[in-house]
This record gives C-alpha cells, sequence and structure tokens, in this order.
C-alpha cells in the first residue's frame, strides 16, 4: 500500500506532472484508502465504480505520455456535494424526495471540473436539503469525523468534509447557506472556503435558500483552496445571481507579504457560548499574527446577536420557495394513492421530507404569512442591512474580520437530540458571512483534546486572493495544513 | 407561548404538508423555542431602514426575445426521471373535480 492519498492535491499534481506518479496509482491509492476506512467514515451517498473511475485516470495518464496539454488538476480525484447535479450520476441531497433523481443535467461547477480533467470519486453526504449541522439530518445514515468516529463531522457538507479529512479524495465540493462549508471544515481539520456572493454559480445547485447559497471548496490546505477557486470562480449568464467579475489566479497571491495587514477582533464574538478551550486556542492563534507584522484590533459589533433570528427567517422564508417544486409530477418521489392533484401534492410532501424540513417549510410559511409578515420577514430583512452595514463599516478600516469558526469542536453523534437552536448555534459566527455576502474562510488553527479547531476570516466582497494571501502566512506559521488522522480512523474512541 | 397548536395546523396546509398528530405536537414544541429566540428581532428599532432581499445590486438580466422551435414532446431523459407518465407527457390525477 502506497501513501499518496495523504499528498495535499497542489504535491500530486506536481507528482503528476513531473511523471514521478500517474493517475492511476493515485486514484488507486485513494480507492484503497476508501477501502480501508469508508465503512467507518460512511461519507458517500453515492461512490463511482472503481473499474471505470481507474478507466478515466488511465485515459489522462495516457495524454500526459502523449504530450497533450492538461489543466492543473488533471487526474486528481475528488468528491461533490450531494447537492451538485451531476448529469446520469444520482444527485439526492440525502432525501427520500430525491433517492432516485438522475439528472439529465451538470452543475456549472461540475462542467468546469470535468473541463479540469479532476476524477469524480463519487458524491458525498449531507444534511437533507442542506439543513443541518451535522449530517445528522441525512434520511439515510450519520457521516461520521475521521477524528474520532463518535463524533459528527459537522454540516451539512460534512460528507465533503470528512471524505477529504480522511484522504478518500484530495478536494471536495460543498455549499454554504449559513457555514455549511466552514463549520464542517472547522470540525474535520481542512480548509473551507465560502466565496463571494456570486463569484461562483450556482447553476445546477439544487436550491436551499437563494440570496444566501454559494458553493465552496473543501481542501487540505490553503493553496489547493485557492487552485479550486482558479476552476470553478467565474461569471455564468445560466445563473441571474451571478457577478459580473472574471477569475483571479488566486495561487499568485500565496507568498506574497502581509505586513502592514490589519485584523480585527469582534469581541461580540468571544463571550457567551464559547468554549474555553477553543477560545484559548484561536487567541493563541491570534497572537501569533502580530509576529507577521499585523496589526490586531478588538471591534464591537453589536448587531452581531441580531445574526441569528434574522437568517433563520430569511433562510427557512426562502426554503419554502425553492422546496414547493416537490410536487411528484416531473422528478422525484411520488406517494401512492392519491386521489386528487391537492392529495398528491400534499402526500408526496409530507413522505419525502424529513423532519427538519418539514419544520423549515412550516416556519417559513409562518413568517411570510399575512399578520407576521412584516413582524418576521420584513424585519428581518431590515436586520440584514444593518448587518451588513455594520460589517462594511469594520471593513473600511480592517482588511479582515478574525473569529472562531464554531464555538465548540465536533460534538457526539446524538449529542445535540431534538433541540432545535444548540445544533444551529454552532453556525453562530459564520452566518453573518452569508447575509452580508461577504467571502469567509475556516482553516486549521490547532486542537482541543484530539479535535481540530477552526478559524475564521472574514475579508471584503471580491477580496478572496487577499484571504488566501494572509490564510497561507498563517498556515505556514502555525504548522497546521494537510493533517490527516495520523494512524487511520479511531473505532469509537480507540485507535485501530 | 408564541404560537397555539391550531395556529401551528394551520399552517401545514399552505406548506403543502400533511402532519401526523405527533409530528404536529413536535413542530409545535419547536417553533415554541424557535419563536423565543427569534423574538430578540423585535427589539430593534428598524424604522426607516430600508430592506436587504440580496446582496449584490444586479439588474434583471433578459434573454433575447426570439422564438425557439422546441419539441413538442419532452425530451426522453426529463421524462425518464416522471415518476407517471403517458403519450410523453407527465401524469398526475385529476385536478380538477368531476361533475356528479
Amino acid at each position: 500500500m502506497n501513501y499518496y492519498y495523504k499528498m495535499s492535491a497542489a504535491e500530486a499534481a506536481r507528482a503528476l506532472q513531473n511523471k514521478e506518479i500517474t493517475s492511476k496509482e493515485l486514484t488507486e491509492s485513494v480507492l484503497e484508502r476508501i477501502e480501508e476506512v469508508e465503512e467507518d467514515i460512511r461519507g458517500f451517498v453515492t461512490l463511482l465504480d472503481g473499474d471505470e473511475v481507474l478507466l478515466e485516470a488511465e485515459k489522462i495518464d495516457q495524454a500526459r505520455v502523449s504530450g497533450e496539454p492538461l489543466p492543473h488538476l488533471a487526474g486528481i480525484p475528488m468528491a461533490l456535494k450531494d447537492n451538485l447535479c451531476t448529469r446520469g450520476v444520482p444527485t439526492t441531497c440525502a432525501s427520500k424526495m430525491l433517492q432516485s433523481y438522475c439528472p439529465p443535467y451538470d452543475a456549472c461547477v461540475v462542467e468546469k471540473l470535468k473541463e479540469s480533467r479532476t476524477i469524480l470519486m463519487g458524491k458525498a453526504n449531507m444534511d437533507e436539503f442542506a439543513m443541518g449541522s451535522s449530517t445528522e439530518n441525512s434520511a439515510f445514515f450519520t457521516t461520521r469525523n475521521p477524528w474520532d468516529t463518535t463524533r459528527v463531522p459537522g454540516g451539512s457538507s460534512g460528507g465533503s468534509a470528512a471524505l477529504v479529512a480522511a484522504g478518500e479524495v484530495f478536494f471536495a465540493l460543498g455549499s454554504d447557506t449559513g457555514g455549511s462549508v466552514r463549520q464542517p471544515a472547522s470540525f474535520c481539520g481542512v480548509v473551507g472556503l465560502k466565496p463571494t456572493y456570486g463569484l461562483v454559480s450556482r447553476f445546477g445547485l439544487i436550491a436551499f435558500a437563494s440570496s444566501l447559497d454559494q458553493i465552496g471548496p473543501l481542501t487540505r490546505d490553503v493553496r489547493d483552496c485557492a487552485m479550486v477557486m482558479e476552476i470553478i470562480a467565474g461569471h455564468d449568464p445560466r445563473d441571474s445571481t451571478s457577478a459580473p467579475k472574471e477569475k483571479e489566479k488566486y495561487t499568485e497571491y500565496l507568498g506574497r507579504d502581509i505586513k502592514g495587514f490589519k485584523v480585527a477582533l469582534p469581541r461580540d464574538c468571544f463571550t457567551e457560548g464559547l468554549d474555553a478551550e477553543v477560545k484559548k486556542v484561536v487567541m493563541g492563534a491570534v497572537g501569533k499574527c502580530t509576529a507577521l507584522g499585523i496589526e490586531v484590533e478588538d471591534v464591537s459589533m453589536p448587531h452581531m446577536q441580531y445574526a441569528f433570528p434574522a437568517y433563520y427567517i430569511v433562510s427557512t422564508s426562502e426554503a419554502f420557495s425553492n422546496l414547493a417544486r416537490y410536487d411528484g409530477v416531473q422528478y422525484g418521489y411520488r406517494a401512492d394513492g392519491a386521489g386528487n392533484f391537492v392529495s398528491l401534492y400534499k402526500k408526496t410532501r409530507s413522505g419525502g421530507f424529513g423532519q427538519e424540513v418539514k419544520k423549515r417549510i412550516m416556519l417559513g410559511t409562518y413568517f411570510l404569512s399575512s399578520g407576521y409578515y412584516d413582524a418576521y420577514y420584513l424585519q428581518s430583512l431590515k436586520a440584514r442591512t444593518q448587518i451588513r452595514e455594520e460589517l462594511q463599516k469594520v471593513f473600511r478600516d480592517y482588511d479582515f474580520i478574525v473569529t472562531p469558526t464554531s464555538p465548540t469542536v465536533a460534538f457526539q453523534v446524538g449529542e445535540k437530540g431534538d433541540d432545535p437552536l444548540t445544533m444551529s448555534l454552532s453556525d453562530i459566527y459564520t452566518i453573518i458571512a452569508n447575509l452580508a455576502g461577504v467571502p469567509a474562510i475556516s482553516i486549521p488553527c490547532g486542537f482541543v483534546g484530539g479535535m481540530p479547531v477552526g478559524l475564521q476570516v472574514m475579508g471584503r466582497p471580491f477580496e478572496e486572493g487577499r484571504i488566501f494571501q494572509f490564510c497561507y502566512a498563517l498556515e505556514c506559521l502555525l504548522g497546521v495544513r494537510n493533517q490527516l488522522p495520523e494512524t487511520g480512523v479511531k473505532r469509537g474512541g480507540t485507535v485501530v | 407561548m408564541n404560537i397555539s397548536r391550531k395556529e401551528v395546523g394551520d399552517v401545514a396546509s399552505p406548506a403543502g404538508l400533511d402532519l401526523a398528530p405527533e409530528e404536529k405536537e413536535k413542530i409545535f414544541q419547536q417553533f415554541n423555542v424557535i419563536l423565543d429566540y427569534i423574538n430578540r428581532l423585535k427589539e430593534l428599532n428598524l424604522a426607516g431602514v430600508k430592506p436587504t432581499t440580496h446582496v449584490l445590486q444586479l439588474k434583471n438580466v433578459f434573454r433575447k426575445d426570439r422564438s425557439e422551435k422546441r419539441e413538442e414532446k419532452l425530451p426522453a431523459e426529463v421524462l425518464k426521471e416522471a415518476p407517471d407518465k403517458a403519450g410523453g407527457l407527465f401524469k398526475v390525477p385529476p385536478v380538477i373535480k368531476e361533475e356528479g
């Protein structure tokens, strides 16, 4: 058995380009790793046939041998969250509603990854319709955290994060509506970026809350993240909210001097609910920033406490509208025994959606209903304006806002039970970036009790390049990059 | 209590859901916890603040207004996803009640 799977995507790409290894060998290494750990991790909802995947790898190897120019990440195995449409490959949203759905088209990001000749290994587990923070809301099964399989990987892109951390793929894509890329990245010790709203096309991303959703990469380090963004960013006329911006060469920012950057530390994020040990690790990392010539100052963001309520109202209201399409007519699940059309609609939805999804649709319906619209929905949109302005004000004086990604490390499977708030509060620091549309990344910054801790860095809209520049330097300084659980995965807490 | 059992029940129909009694009870309990938390938004004086529906100030994107020739029947790869179909179309139960 070789250990090629332990390389970062950039390292693997370099080894491929130098013809030190072949894509077939790289893919075999990953397949062996999957064989070894997937039974315990359960990150894949759909795993593609190994022979077909190897065939694709061989084709890329042949192209390389014959001197054909290949994109940078050609031949690198990856995974996609199961809410990204893949032509001919099931796309379930981890829901009974779409269990048998095979899209007739590829999402924009999937097209781009195919053009880049990356190798799709399979589709990653998630909370149903991206509603949750642990993958426990998946209609199929719960994915486990590779650092400790009694714990959750976070969510909703928990499958994507776990697969990257376990060495089953080199990178993955997720989607982030309130922290769904960054929180699992933090829990699994990988890098996760939510790009600026509009930078990555949402065409072919199955919608949850359209004004908040963004697709983002989960990777082993900052360089890999920049490389994946170079593939997936850019304007797409098929998404009417796609920004008319061209993507940049993000990797060119890596290694540039970061002296003189100014960092804001919102003291409102370091109070109630933040685990003391997590705080210590994050503050330790922040302290090291000064060694890089970075100025760090406390700021106050009093509207932060209103972000979660505003998010909850906006996201459920948009979900109510987006999920109205699941009617049992054109695709997906249909309930038996409906005598008329209205009953078909209700029976299908009641049978096809899980508990959490139904609850959020119900909440959205309530917030939008006459009599409550002004008090809830309109009020949340106005609060969103204030939260956004508060952030803009901070960004006039500072380059970045730094916070913990999540108030705790990964929690135990089943620990949060049915309490609708404690679970969602693990996204308390991440949701403002979605409400304001700004880019935000989570990078590993240390460990508490053997579990990874994530540091969140938010930047100004479309300044992903500078975020990479800063985080690359920070990553070098902290020495926490591409760390996989050392001796394979833990089974029920014991190392095997 | 922020909301009554009846109010929660009333939301189910416009949400397009039929809920079993125990589901309804659970959602009722959770609604109250969530609304308790969310109601802090009402503390804010937001008179005169403009609502943000979208962070990008984009104009609507229109495609060119030109006629396109389309197949009358749905493409096979679209239709194959339908739970029920007939004659190249989606099949559904009666939408309008029959007389008598």
